[in-house]
């Protein structure tokens, strides 16, 4: 167990939520994607959430970023109730409180990392002053101060994770969501992303990675197993007896 | 209303940039509202051009001036009634001026006589068919917006004295007298010689409608010496007030009532003619030929919406996975379809404008090479084509920037 962290007071819940459902219509078929997931999330945690193909991690992932809604149950988040939330507003919370990393980096292939890290900005409605001041901070602050003015098609994979991540940042969201955020670099890119993760962890940010590769889930400080839409497990740190075991 | 406007610059940049990259596609698309904003601009300046020359042709006629005629200008169902009528006679001018001076207030100024035939005129080797010869009195000038463009119109004593002397059109001039001066030549007309006095102003023709460019005018007294064989006669009669028009009218009526001495009990024998009434009668020809004509361009700016149409779903459907992004970002429904709105108004607006520029340059041609042609390429068509470009954007763009808009940011994200 990685004892580092738990001397850290715990900080307000982000994420609150309570026994919520997701049921997915297909045809004649419901599919319960989801079947009463509860979980807080705190801020300033690096929490890996792990679980098979099919247990219900994407749609949870999908659920705490707020690009969905719950069938039923009770989501709050910063105190604010997104489950009944409409698409503008459910938007507008994505835009100031969630940063996104995806594994395919999703940038605009033709924008330059520069107005690809301000897109936020431009949804958020800030000038453009201080939308290039702040895209160019936060591109410095992943190491990519050199690079601002480079096409997607001009950055190595690792550097467009890198972009990617700034992009997460750079409206100071509450937490960061990566799903599977290494899944489509090597591995010794891969390290350098968990590292640039691990150094945002440090600074204060609240992590949740959205994983099935234990190396990576080991680099949280906590870990949630979900399986068949229930979470099976919910635990500090990561412990390679539960969590090697239940990876599917 | 911040955010809406850098939404909206955003979405500009986006647009130019993807017109940028997919030059083709963008092209192709354009293309089709080039040619449908050249169709529908050409043809507007077309009806433009009918339109000047309608009016053109009416100015002839004088909106002060009224016509004392045997048939009524306008299509009428029982032509027998007005067959048998009495012709009108030259004659009646002098009688009508002599009643219009005795009456005290009165709302004429002066009728003139006017008789026509149509005759060959020959100057040297040049000869022009077909002249419409007017015979008149001095007073004609009074009801006419005709000019000289050089010499005169005859003058009083010549219209008396029945002075072999001519006005001649400026087509008549411009054939007849290809390198020199008309002025104090005679020409043969009916194998009389007429001396030029005058030669009038261009004023165009259109469409065949009448022109004085291709009419000579000579004192009543001459046409009538020359020209005795059954030629066509009218009374024109210049009215005071042109506001006033409908009491002139009644006026004049009266006192042809007394010319031709009806009984009360009979109905006037004679048509008392303006130019409203031709107009009314050429305005629907002129409407109709507008709705037609722009029916039909516009189908082909219709084809090229359809094409913008297309060419905006095939977008929508090739950045799925783009629009999931933006909505993760924080945009909103109305962001999406604002940008793809934009896109679709952006291909338009280029192909207005390069449509319209070809246009243009196509209408200095026409106006080059048929000089006649009354074409007319106003400010206002400009913006009206512009117009029609944006909403052509607009309403090709909707659909699919509707369907993106609504799209689901989980699906859209997961689109490969």
């Amino acid at each position: 167990m990685d004892t580092r962290d738990s001397i850290r007071p715990r900080g307000p819940i982000v994420i609150d939520i309570e026994n919520i459902t997701k049921d997915y219509v297909m045809g004649e078929e419901t599919v319960r994607a989801l079947r009463g997931v509860s979980l807080n999330i705190h801020r300033n945690e690096y929490i890996a959430i792990m679980g098979p193909s099919g247990s219900g991690k994407s749609t949870l992932m999908n659920m705490l970023g707020c690009l969905d809604t719950p069938t039923s149950g009770r989501y709050e988040f910063n105190g604010k109730n997104v489950a009944e939330m409409n698409d503008d507003e459910l938007a507008a919370i994505r835009n100031r409180e969630i940063g996104f990393v995806f594994q395919t980096f999703n940038l605009l292939p033709r924008s330059t990392s520069l107005r690809n890290v301000e897109l936020p900005l431009i949804y958020a409605g800030i000038d453009p002053e201080t939308r290039e001041q702040r895209a160019a901070e936060v591109l410095a602050d992943v190491g990519l101060g050199d690079r601002i003015h480079h096409k997607p098609n001009e950055l190595s994979g690792g550097q467009r994770q890198r972009v990617a991540v700034a992009r997460a940042l750079v409206n100071r969201p509450s937490i960061i969501l990566a799903d599977e955020p290494t899944g489509n670099l090597d591995s010794k890119t891969g390290e350098e992303i968990m590292a640039l993760f691990e150094d945002l962890y440090q600074r204060g940010n609240t992590i949740i990675l959205v994983t099935h590769e234990r190396d990576i889930a080991a680099h949280a400080r906590r870990t949630v197993h979900l399986r068949d839409g229930l979470i099976e497990s919910d635990h500090a740190g990561f412990i390679p007896e539960i969590d090697m075991a239940t990876v599917g | 209303m911040k955010r809406f406007l850098y939404e909206l610059g955003e979405s500009w940049k986006i647009a130019v940039a993807q017109m940028r990259a997919n030059m083709t596609r963008s092209t192709l698309t354009a293309l089709g509202v080039i040619i449908g904003i050249v169709a529908v601009t050409l043809m507007g300046t077309a009806i433009g051009g009918i339109s000047i020359g309608f009016d053109k042709s009416m100015a002839v006629l004088g909106d002060d001036v009224l016509y004392v005629t045997q048939w009524p200008w306008k299509v009428v169902d029982d032509w027998w009634n007005y067959r048998d009528r009495k012709k009108i006679k030259t004659e009646y001018a002098e009688m009508l001026n002599r009643m219009i001076e005795k009456t005290p207030n009165s709302n004429l100024i002066v009728a003139v006589p006017t008789s026509s035939v149509f005759r060959s005129i020959k100057y040297g080797g040049n000869q022009v068919d077909n002249v419409f010869v007017l015979g008149t009195t001095s007073d004609f000038i009074v009801t006419s917006t005709i000019d000289c463009k050089e010499g005169r119109f005859f003058s009083d004593m010549e219209s008396r004295g029945g002075a072999s002397v001519v006005v001649i059109g400026y087509d008549v001039a411009d054939a007849l007298f290809p390198s020199e001066s008309p002025i104090n030549k005679s020409v043969l007309i009916n194998g009389q010689l007429f001396k030029v006095v005058g030669v009038n102003t261009r004023q165009g023709t259109f469409l065949g409608l009448f022109s004085w460019d291709s009419m000579v005018a000579m004192p009543l007294g001459a046409f009538n010496k020359y020209f005795s064989a059954k030629p066509d006669s009218d009374v024109r009669v210049k009215v005071k007030d042109k506001t006033k028009l409908a009491d002139a009218k009644d006026e004049l009526t009266g006192l042809m009532r007394r010319v031709r001495g009806l009984a009360p009990e009979k109905s006037d024998d004679f048509s008392i003619n303006e130019q409203q009434a031709f107009k009314s009668t050429l305005d629907p020809v002129k409407n109709s030929i507008a709705v037609a004509g722009l029916f039909i361009t516009g189908l082909s700016l219709f084809v090229g919406a359809i094409g913008i149409m297309n060419i905006t779903f095939v977008s929508v459907k090739e950045r799925t996975k783009e629009i999931g992004t933006r909505k993760a970002l924080g945009a909103r429904r109305r962001t999406i379809l604002l940008q793809f709105l934009i896109e679709s108004t952006a291909l338009c607006l280029l192909g207005g404008f390069i449509g319209l520029s070809f246009a243009y340059v196509m209408c200095l041609g026409i106006g080059k090479a048929f000089p006649s042609f009354p074409i007319q390429f106003s400010v206002g068509l400009v913006v009206a084509s512009m117009i029609v470009s944006v909403m052509t954007g607009l309403i090709s763009g909707f659909a699919p920037a509707w369907t993106a808009s609504r799209l689901d940011p989980v699906t859209a994200l997961r689109y490969e």
